[in-house]
């Protein structure tokens, strides 16, 4: 065999095998297995945590609160839509609590009024709607329904009934202010219901020294309004919010 | 002799109509028996109970844009689910509101993706109609990101989702730059393209991707595209589909229900 032959044939073996080895070196164990990628990558990202436990989970311990939630409208919503990510606390669930939105800007996520929702979907205006209140004060997020103001008032005083059912007084009932005789329901022009004649009626929860939960607002009757009404400057059925 | 040789007749007769039925019996029993094999062979061929089978899977997702309602749930979830950055411009998922006035001007906008809500609309001229669309990777069948990587480091699984290999991407940002739907960023922590999985880690444990799972009115669906059981197939047939850029043929598979012309 020629001298330069074998120079050149050497040069060959060695870039063969340069090519073998960094071949062998460089491309991962995997690559090429499943096409042209590593096929470890797969697994690696099959392997990651899993955050969300999905909505068979909470059933497990909540029985109760699963069985309510599953009649209501909020029966779409997922548990974890407003608790959260709850794999841990399925794992463990006492040293992971999972939060509950109580607070008013929550809700307004979904159901504050924006012209790009869908029609018919259940839309309020935060500002004028009940303001300050959380929602839940009302509203039970697990079996929403709307307060009802009592059928009897609202069959003729339909109007007083909206405006009452958005304001801070919803939940207080007609009657709680006005005492109504059975038989206005029969005569109502004859026999009308009572109206609040002093200010100490509604010194009962506004007045300083009132035993009412605290975040009701208060005002000093003695210097406050002077010799007029509470409902002549105030309007009962939608009263301001500060 | 002859009345005792009938009477032999007569005692053999049950006999050999019971090897008759027996005869029938085995003809019925045969072909039952192969088709019972026939089903073990194939089981045991196709591995049904090696557990997950990616080959057996296509995934799609399915969005109705007419149930969206602009909450960005499922923008938080994905968030929380894939450790995805809080920052405003790291989405895998996003809500965009799409607002067309009267002089048929679009205009589009998701602040931080439709996590904290959308703020009221502004603007001058009165809404011809509004409405939010959900996007996300589209999973191309011919992703055009796939093919721009130069080193292979993503790619298209055999259950059809396109994923990314954190270890083998260089972050070169090819293909950022050429996914037509903009569903590609740079995870500032790594450095490498992230983009959405259909939370793979969840479907391949049969669980729903987070965004579809949190949805509060159903307006994800997510399902195999093959089956015909799967909600998916069914979403499909009730629905006038659409998909985004379609005229690119990346052949996506993320299909949408009532999808408004300025948004193709």
């Amino acid at each position: 065999m020629p001298q330069q032959l074998t120079r050149l044939l050497i040069v060959f073996a060695v870039l063969t095998v340069g090519l073998a080895v960094s071949r062998q070196m460089l491309i991962p164990k995997t690559f090429g297995e499943r096409g042209h990628y590593r096929a470890a990558a797969v697994t690696t990202i099959q392997q990651r945590a899993v955050r969300y436990a999905g909505r068979q989970a909470c059933g497990d311990c909540h029985t109760d609160i699963v069985e309510i939630h599953g009649k209501g409208r909020h029966q779409s919503v997922a548990c974890e839509n407003c608790h959260g990510p709850a794999a841990a606390h399925a794992q463990s669930p006492v040293d992971n609590q999972l939060p509950a939105p109580r607070k008013r800007a929550y809700c307004p996520l979904c159901h504050g009024y924006d012209p790009s929702r869908p029609t018919g979907f259940p839309q309020i205006d935060p500002v004028s709607h009940n303001p300050m209140k959380p929602c839940i004060t009302c509203h039970n997020p697990h079996q929403p329904e709307p307060p009802h103001v009592p059928e009897e008032c609202g069959a003729c005083h339909g109007g007083i009934a909206r405006t009452k059912a958005v304001s801070r007084h919803a939940l207080l009932a007609c009657t709680q202010c006005h005492a109504t005789p059975i038989k206005h329901k029969v005569t109502p022009r004859v026999i009308s219901p009572d109206k609040p004649r002093s200010r100490e009626f509604c010194g009962q929860c506004h007045a300083k020294d009132a035993k009412s939960p605290s975040e009701i607002p208060r005002i000093d009757l003695a210097t406050h309004g002077g010799r007029y009404l509470c409902w002549q400057c105030h309007y009962p059925h939608l009263p301001e919010a500060n | 002799m002859a009345d005792a040789k009938r009477n032999d007749a007569a005692k053999q007769q049950p006999e050999s109509a019971s090897r008759r039925e027996f005869l029938h019996t085995c003809s019925l029993a045969g072909p039952l028996l192969l088709l019972t094999l026939q089903s073990t062979l194939l089981e045991a061929a196709t591995g049904t109970e090696k557990g997950y089978q990616a080959r057996e899977h296509r995934y799609g997702m399915g969005v109705d844009v007419s149930r969206c309602i602009g909450c960005g749930r499922c923008v938080d979830a994905c968030k929380n689910e894939n450790d995805v950055p809080r920052e405003p411009y790291y989405f895998r998922t996003w809500v965009e509101r799409y607002v067309i006035n009267s002089a048929h001007e679009t205009s589009v906008d998701s602040p931080n993706g439709g996590i904290d809500g959308f703020p009221g609309i502004t603007t001058e001229k009165s809404i011809l109609r509004t409405f939010f669309v959900p996007k996300l990777c589209n999973q191309c069948d011919d992703p055009p990101c796939v093919q721009v990587c130069p080193v292979g480091a993503t790619f298209s699984t055999e259950d059809g989702v396109v994923l990314v290999d954190k270890d083998y991407c260089i972050g070169c940002r090819y293909c950022v730059q050429a996914c037509p739907y903009g569903a590609r960023f740079i995870d500032p922590r790594t450095r490498t393209a992230d983009k959405c999985t259909f939370c793979y880690h969840r479907i391949t444990r049969d669980l729903l991707p987070a965004c579809v799972e949190v949805c509060p009115t159903g307006a994800r669906v997510f399902g195999d595209v093959k089956q015909r059981a799967s909600p998916l197939v069914q979403f499909n047939r009730f629905h006038k589909i659409h998909t985004l850029k379609p005229h690119m043929n990346t052949k996506p598979k993320v299909f949408y229900a009532d999808l408004d012309e300025e948004v193709r």
